[in-house]
């Protein structure tokens, strides 16, 4: 044996080589470059085109954004600075357009000395949809508050107009943040009524009755129920409240204002502009598109043929036509809906036109997810012996709206955008409003570019981070084990 | 036992569980039975009231502002000019004239814009999926930066590049001293100099034929007798095409080899198109710098070059999401059977791949038609006379009947609207999926 192994295998290894190391061409850089861009003629070719495309642009605004002036008190001036700094015929960036009108971009023509206002409540909005935005985690909700509370108290001390009570009542919320996170959401609730106090001002009195009004009807609620049954007191919920806000709240608040003068300065709507405009009818929009929405998507898929047929049709119409169209009915028909000598505010016209637009597209987006939902959910519900609205809360609709978050996120984000068409029934949005403001002037006629800009960035922000939220709650979401 | 009880049986058990209860008014709110017919009619008695209140408000004010309901106006002088017009129109044409006139430019510019973003959405969604790392990027910054920012800022950018970056027309100009000195134009006309694209308009070379057919007219609409006949010839061709190609399947299952038709199917598709082309004399005919401006060829207008961009640019990355979506929604497992089955690549993707990922995509391919025409209705912004620049801008504020305009305009849209939305549904329905 030993004898035959010596014959016929002269050598055998005992310790093993270590590994060569790969071909050059199949590691590192050079194996994902041929991987990833040259990996066959084609690619080659994308892969040359996309570097030439991308070439061509920073030739041609590289320069343009190297040359930028951050400071200068025209358009004139900043183009002597650009010649003077980089020769004659070089072409800049002239930022200072913005650096001058920056406060016109975001509050538009709102008093200079109220400008804490809206900082204020821009602030206060993000601590009230703080609980709301972090429900997995209390500590990132807390974290993401006292953030927010911090900037809201260095802007507000930054614009130079020291307001003790507002600075309280930040401090007070993160308190509340801190020591007992569930009773924050209750300043959610009540945050409409503060904001719009906020932004508008005027006597303290119009919110709170305003607000009374949800009180009293869910006093009248828990006061029919137990008697009348539950459908009794969702009447009675309803009617009370709208009588309430019909009838009663104007003189009472207008009496209480009476007794008690408490209010701050009020402005008119016509001040507002900017992104003080935008936000203001964007987030009123989503807060409110969102339930009309769903009531809007269960009435589709009602058995009763009279719902059914009203919903089908106030959607089919709403998405058949441009919202333009719905803007000009809100700012031009409305006096002939309306009873004679009626008239309300044009933000107020244009957040309900803006609302009513959305909750059809959302509707449309949550009827998807419940037709997406397995028959078998609604049968288990029937089996577990709940009735329509408890089925509704309790198994459908999470599952539902689950599955709709990408869709209603989309919408929401489309309707952001659809802010800037209030330009064309004369409102000052940021885009186009403002920017024709600032060009208006003599100083800065011909500064074309930098305001668009500075305009599509800020609301690039807004929108992807919107989208970025959303698939971070689909993840968050995801049920399914793969 | 009987094959099934009777039903006779089944209500003496139930009569048991639930003695006949004689009808209470209570029974209308609790009882299940009743209940939604209550809702119903509440529904409807509150929806009546409300329409009645409008309509009772809309007569009221109507009359306080001594205007009446009527749509005489549309058969009224309009007295405005409209600068870029499909059919003919002056300033003496009606009001009526004027809205069609609108109505096909709203047509014009959506059906451009639907063709283009299409194309371009295509591409984009294949190439974000591409194995090209760079071109892959590429397309992403593309999309989020058009998904993510309004419709109304890329328009007006546009409007901003054709009109303060385009040349003017003067700078087309070649001189004799040019030419002598040697000095180039600082402006040349794009595409083999048959485009030129100026701050006043955007000059394409126009279809001419020498030896026309003439036209006819419909509702004072002129029809050309060429462009019918064309149409005509191209739809001969497809169906002989398509001739060929059933027997030439024939032929494959019968025989299982299949004949060689290429060149009998590229002869059917060109000869009777090209061959009537000729016969008509069909010729380009050029835009040339004539004095202060362009002459010959079709002038399009800067705000529809910028609406058709700006349209064309933004819903092409709302498409390219959707075709991706489409094509990812497709298990790798198809593309692997098709392999295993022996298809090339090419077969792979339109045999196995595309006609599956189709029904994913045509649904919501279908709402982003839809949005592109009604955002078409943004021409506002750049002042194209669309449906909206005619009926909703200019009629409206020169008859003053805001009402009638409104609602007409609204109508028309909505019936645009439904009109796509009911093609295309029968498009989809035609490549879905048949299950039993």
């Amino acid at each position: 044996m030993s004898d035959l192994h010596a014959q016929t295998a002269p050598f055998v290894r005992d310790t093993m080589l270590p590994p060569d190391p790969p071909p050059a061409m199949q590691s590192g850089a050079v194996k994902w470059l041929r991987e990833n861009l040259f990996s066959g003629w084609l690619n080659t070719l994308l892969t040359i085109a996309g570097l030439a495309a991308i070439l061509f642009l920073v030739q041609k605004f590289l320069p343009w954004f190297l040359h930028s002036v951050w400071d200068a008190g025209s358009i004139t001036e900043c183009r002597a600075i650009i010649e003077e700094r980089w020769g004659p015929g070089a072409e800049g960036a002239c930022w200072a357009v913005i650096r001058e009108r920056w406060p016109q971009f975001l509050y538009g023509f709102y008093p200079a000395e109220l400008y804490w206002r809206p900082v204020l409540a821009f602030g206060l909005l993000l601590i009230a949809i703080g609980p709301i935005l972090f429900t997995q985690s209390q500590r990132a909700a807390t974290i993401f508050i006292a953030l927010i509370a911090a900037l809201t108290v260095v802007s507000i001390l930054a614009l130079g107009q020291y307001n003790v009570l507002a600075l309280v009542f930040v401090a007070a919320l993160v308190a509340v943040q801190v020591y007992a996170p569930r009773r924050l959401m209750i300043f959610t609730l009540l945050y409409p009524a503060v904001g719009f106090w906020l932004l508008w001002g005027g006597s303290v009195w119009v919110p709170v009755v305003a607000v009374l009004g949800f009180v009293l009807g869910w006093l009248a609620f828990s006061l029919v129920q137990p008697r009348g049954g539950s459908i009794l007191a969702v009447v009675a919920a309803v009617l009370v409240p709208t009588f309430w806000w019909l009838f009663a709240a104007g003189p009472v608040a207008g009496a209480l204002q009476g007794v008690v003068p408490l209010g701050i300065e009020a402005v008119r709507s016509d001040r507002f502009g900017g992104f003080v405009l935008a936000l203001t009818i964007g987030v009123t929009g989503i807060a409110f598109s969102l339930p009309i929405g769903i009531i809007l998507a269960l009435g589709r898929r009602s058995d009763m043929f009279l719902v059914k047929t009203l919903c089908v049709g106030f959607i089919e119409f709403i998405r058949g036509v441009p919202l333009i169209t719905l803007l000009f009915t809100a700012s031009l028909l409305l006096n002939y809906f309306l009873p004679p000598g009626t008239n309300f505010d044009i933000i107020l016209r244009v957040i309900i036109m803006v609302t009513l637009f959305a909750s059809a597209y959302i509707a449309e987006v949550i009827r998807g997810g419940l037709a997406a939902l397995p028959r078998g959910q609604y049968e288990a519900a029937d089996a577990l012996g709940l009735d329509y609205w408890k089925a509704q809360r309790l198994i459908i609709m999470p599952q539902a709206l689950k599955i709709s978050i990408p869709g209603i996120v989309s919408s929401f984000i489309g309707l952001f955008k659809d802010t800037t068409l209030v330009i064309f029934v004369g409102l000052l949005d940021p885009l186009k409003g403002i920017t024709d403001a600032v060009r208006a002037s003599i100083e800065w006629k011909g500064a074309y570019w930098e305001p668009y800009i500075f305009v599509g960035v800020i609301f690039w922000i807004i929108c992807f981070s919107m989208s970025r939220y959303s698939m971070y709650l689909e993840r968050l979401l995801k049920r399914e084990h793969r | 036992m009987p094959a099934a009880p009777s039903g006779r049986g089944y209500d003496m058990t139930a009569v048991t569980d639930a003695p006949k209860d004689a009808f209470r008014l209570s029974m209308l709110i609790y009882d299940t039975r009743y209940r939604s017919m209550t809702i119903q009619i509440v529904v409807l008695l509150l929806f009546m009231a409300g329409a009645a209140w409008l309509v009772d408000n809309i007569v009221r004010n109507l009359q306080t502002l001594g205007k009446d309901f009527s749509f005489d106006f549309l058969w009224y002088r309009a007295g405005y000019d409209i600068n870029q017009t499909l059919i003919p129109y002056t300033n003496d044409s009606t009001h009526g004239r004027a809205l069609f006139v609108g109505l096909v430019n709203t047509i014009l510019v959506s059906v451009m814009g639907c063709v283009a973003a299409t194309i371009i959405g295509v591409f984009v969604g294949i190439l974000r999926l591409s194995k090209n790392w760079l071109v892959g990027r590429i397309m992403t910054v593309y999309v989020e930066t058009f998904r993510n920012v309004p419709l109304l800022l890329w328009i007006l950018v546009a409007l901003a590049v054709f009109t303060e970056i385009t040349p003017a027309p003067n700078q087309f100009r070649v001189t004799e001293q040019m030419i002598a000195e040697g000095t180039e134009p600082e402006a040349t006309m794009s595409f083999f100099d048959s485009i030129a694209i100026t701050n006043r308009g955007t000059y394409v070379p126009a279809p001419e034929v020498s030896r026309s057919l003439g036209s006819f007219t419909v509702l004072d609409v002129p029809i050309s007798l060429n462009v019918l006949a064309f149409l005509a010839a191209v739809a001969i061709a497809v169906l002989g095409y398509r001739a060929i190609r059933a027997s030439a399947s024939r032929v494959q299952e019968a025989t299982g080899v299949r004949p060689v038709t290429w060149w009998k199917s590229l002869l059917m598709l060109l000869v009777l198109p090209v061959g009537l082309l000729v016969a008509l004399g069909f010729h380009l005919s050029y835009p040339e710098l004539a004095g202060f401006n362009f002459k010959g060829g079709i002038n399009v207008s800067n705000a529809l070059m910028s609406l058709w961009l700006a349209l064309t640019l933004y819903t092409a990355a709302f498409i390219a999401e959707i075709v991706r979506a489409g094509i990812m929604a497709i298990s790798k497992g198809q593309t692997e059977a098709a392999f295993a089955l022996g298809l090339r690549p090419g077969r792979t993707m339109n045999l196995i791949i595309l006609p599956q990922a189709l029904r994913v995509i045509i649904p919501p391919l279908i709402s982003q038609y839809l949005n592109l025409m009604k955002n078409s209705s943004l021409a506002i912004a750049v002042s194209y006379m669309d449906l909206r620049g005619t009926l909703g801008g200019i009629t409206l504020n020169q008859t003053g009947r805001e009402l009638e305009c409104i609602l007409l305009m609204m109508l028309i849209y909505l019936a645009l609207s439904l009109l796509i939305s009911s093609a295309m549904n029968v498009y989809n329905n035609a490549v879905k999926l048949k299950e039993r």
